[in-house]
């Protein structure tokens, strides 16, 4: 095999291992550290050094050397004007600039005036400086000829377009992390209002206080019992918080009523659920079904509720679960027309309105969180809310078992059937 | 005296103040790498001759003559002698087109290498 030959297998053997390198993204500096042997190797340069262009810090930091400023970890400094004349070369450039550009580095760097610096090969991706290769002399101690640019320059193209490659996906991934936390700061902001304004429809209704929030809380306890994702669980709490929005284009006097209602004041009161709806189906929230959990809240499973009398499988799950936490809290707090009524008598209340308002499912997943909690299963979120108002919670026990027994095939049924 | 050692995978044997260290089939980074390891370790432990055996070397990438480049470098700052032995025509056309030859002695055999070493050292009169 003729000299010719052999270098032209020797450069492009290492333009193939240098493809390979370049596109393993694992470790960025390994892969420019050994990138940057095989382009010393392709030639057998004896020193040389690979810095990446900080364009905020005007300097080279250097990735890779051999023979140059190897124990410094100081960046090279690099004017503005210098790196916009090196980008300006392009990713080919003559062996007379190489040259020069290589002394006019030196000339810069007096640190590094004992070191011989052949060449500079900028590395330019789309018009713009990534970084600088410097290079010494061979080993064969033989000047660098216009060829051995050549195949130099098409090296340090890859190597630029591996530096490239690799900050552009560094920089997605900034991206993705500083919209995620965009996102989230969103959310945060989004739950923060919903609070405010769950606060809103409660300070309207002065026997009410805390009964959005409340409702919210119970209908998270529920879902999750369920099983349902942390999402939904918080789309459900969101609703929860929301459920009567629609309550702020009622009439104040009649929230305010200190009797029960009139059949006008009902008719009045019963237009909360679509008022609801219609506010919230304004806002593009995160969780889709929020307005129409707010809208069926009051609807029951046999048919007899409202706005639309929606029956059984027709009422939303979420919505199921609000209507059971909303009536659950409006039975636990005292009312201007009523005190609150003891726990025994609420879940009779369930007992005896099951299947026709309550979805048995959602009866079973309140007895069985309710039982949890009893039995030190789970964190107490349920037992702090009902403590408020009630003593020895643990004597619904027998109760809530029952509740299960009689529902629990069901429920079962319910689902099987779905 | 003469004794034989391994580090990892790399085999190496002593001979006099010479060492001699023997590559790969395949001499890329992995390889290269220890050798340049092994030939570090012997030249500060005093070693004034390195002899590098590639009786079982068919290849070296451009990362391995980076690395051979590296051990020359090193060899000159300790003053020691570099001799490659064994190497077949290929890589010895690949070492010659590139100039190592410039800086390293090449020998056909070990034997060879021995006697290149001895001659580099001045004798006891």
């Amino acid at each position: 095999m003729d000299t010719n030959t052999q270098r032209l297998l020797h450069t492009f053997s290492a333009l193939a291992d240098l493809g390979q390198e370049i596109s393993d993204t694992s470790d960025f500096e390994e892969m420019l550290r050994n990138s940057f042997h095989l382009l010393l190797g392709s030639l057998a340069i004896r020193r040389g050094a690979v810095g990446e262009y900080d364009r905020d810090a005007g300097a080279l930091r250097l990735i890779a050397s051999r023979g140059i400023a190897e124990s410094t970890d100081e960046a090279l400094k690099l004017a503005t004007d210098h790196a916009r004349e090196l980008a300006s070369f392009g990713s080919t450039i003559k062996l007379e600039d190489a040259t020069k550009e290589a002394h006019r580095f030196l000339e810069d760097h007096k640190a590094l005036a004992s070191i011989e610096i052949d060449l500079l090969l900028p590395l330019v991706v789309r018009e713009r400086l990534i970084g600088v290769v410097l290079l010494g002399e061979k080993a064969s101690e033989e000047k660098y000829s216009e060829e051995d640019l050549e195949v130099l320059s098409a090296l340090a193209r890859h190597i630029a377009v591996g530096i490239h490659s690799h900050r552009l996906i560094e920089e997605v991934e900034h991206k993705a992390i500083e919209n995620q936390r965009l996102y989230d700061g969103l959310r945060k902001i989004y739950k923060e209002t919903v609070h405010a304004f769950a606060a809103a429809i409660d300070i309207k209704d002065r026997y009410t206080q805390g009964h959005s929030v409340r409702v919210g809380k119970y209908s998270e306890i529920i879902a999750r019992e369920m099983g349902w994702s942390e999402e939904e669980v918080e789309g459900i709490t969101i609703a929860g918080y929301l459920h009567d929005i629609g309550k702020l284009i009622v009439d104040l006097s009649v929230i305010n009523s200190p009797e029960r209602f009139s059949a006008k004041d009902s008719k009045e009161m019963s237009r909360h659920p679509s008022a609801g709806y219609e506010i919230l189906a304004r806002i593009n929230h995160p969780y889709a079904e929020i307005p129409l959990m707010a809208r069926y809240h009051h609807e029951r499973i046999d048919g007899n509720g409202y706005p639309d009398g929606l029956k059984g499988d027709q009422i939303p799950p979420g919505a199921k679960i609000v209507t059971l936490a909303d009536s659950f809290d409006a039975m636990t707090t005292d009312r201007p027309y009523r005190k609150k009524l003891p726990l025994e008598d609420v879940l009779e209340d369930f007992r005896a309105n099951t299947g026709t308002q309550f979805d048995p499912a959602v009866v079973c997943a309140f007895c069985r969180a309710f039982l949890n909690e009893i039995e030190g299963k789970r964190e107490r979120r349920l037992l702090n809310l009902i403590n408020r108002n009630y003593d020895k919670v643990e004597n619904v026990t027998p109760l809530l078992n029952e509740l299960l027994a009689d529902f629990d095939g069901a429920a079962m049924a319910a689902s099987t059937n779905n | 005296m003469t004794e034989t050692s391994r580090e990892i995978a790399v085999q190496a044997r002593s001979v006099g103040d010479a060492a001699i260290i023997y590559a790969s089939d395949y001499l890329n980074k992995l390889s290269g790498e220890r050798i340049e390891r092994e030939c570090r370790r012997q030249l500060e432990s005093g070693c004034r001759t390195l002899i590098i055996n590639f009786r079982d070397t068919e290849l070296v990438n451009s990362i391995g003559v980076s690395i051979l480049v590296g051990v020359i470098d090193a060899a000159e700052q300790n003053t020691a002698r570099l001799i490659f032995s064994d190497v077949n025509n290929h890589t010895a056309n690949l070492f010659e087109m590139l100039g190592l030859t410039r800086h390293v002695s090449l020998a056909t055999n070990e034997e060879e290498a021995l006697s290149l070493a001895s001659e580099a050292r001045p004798r006891a009169s």
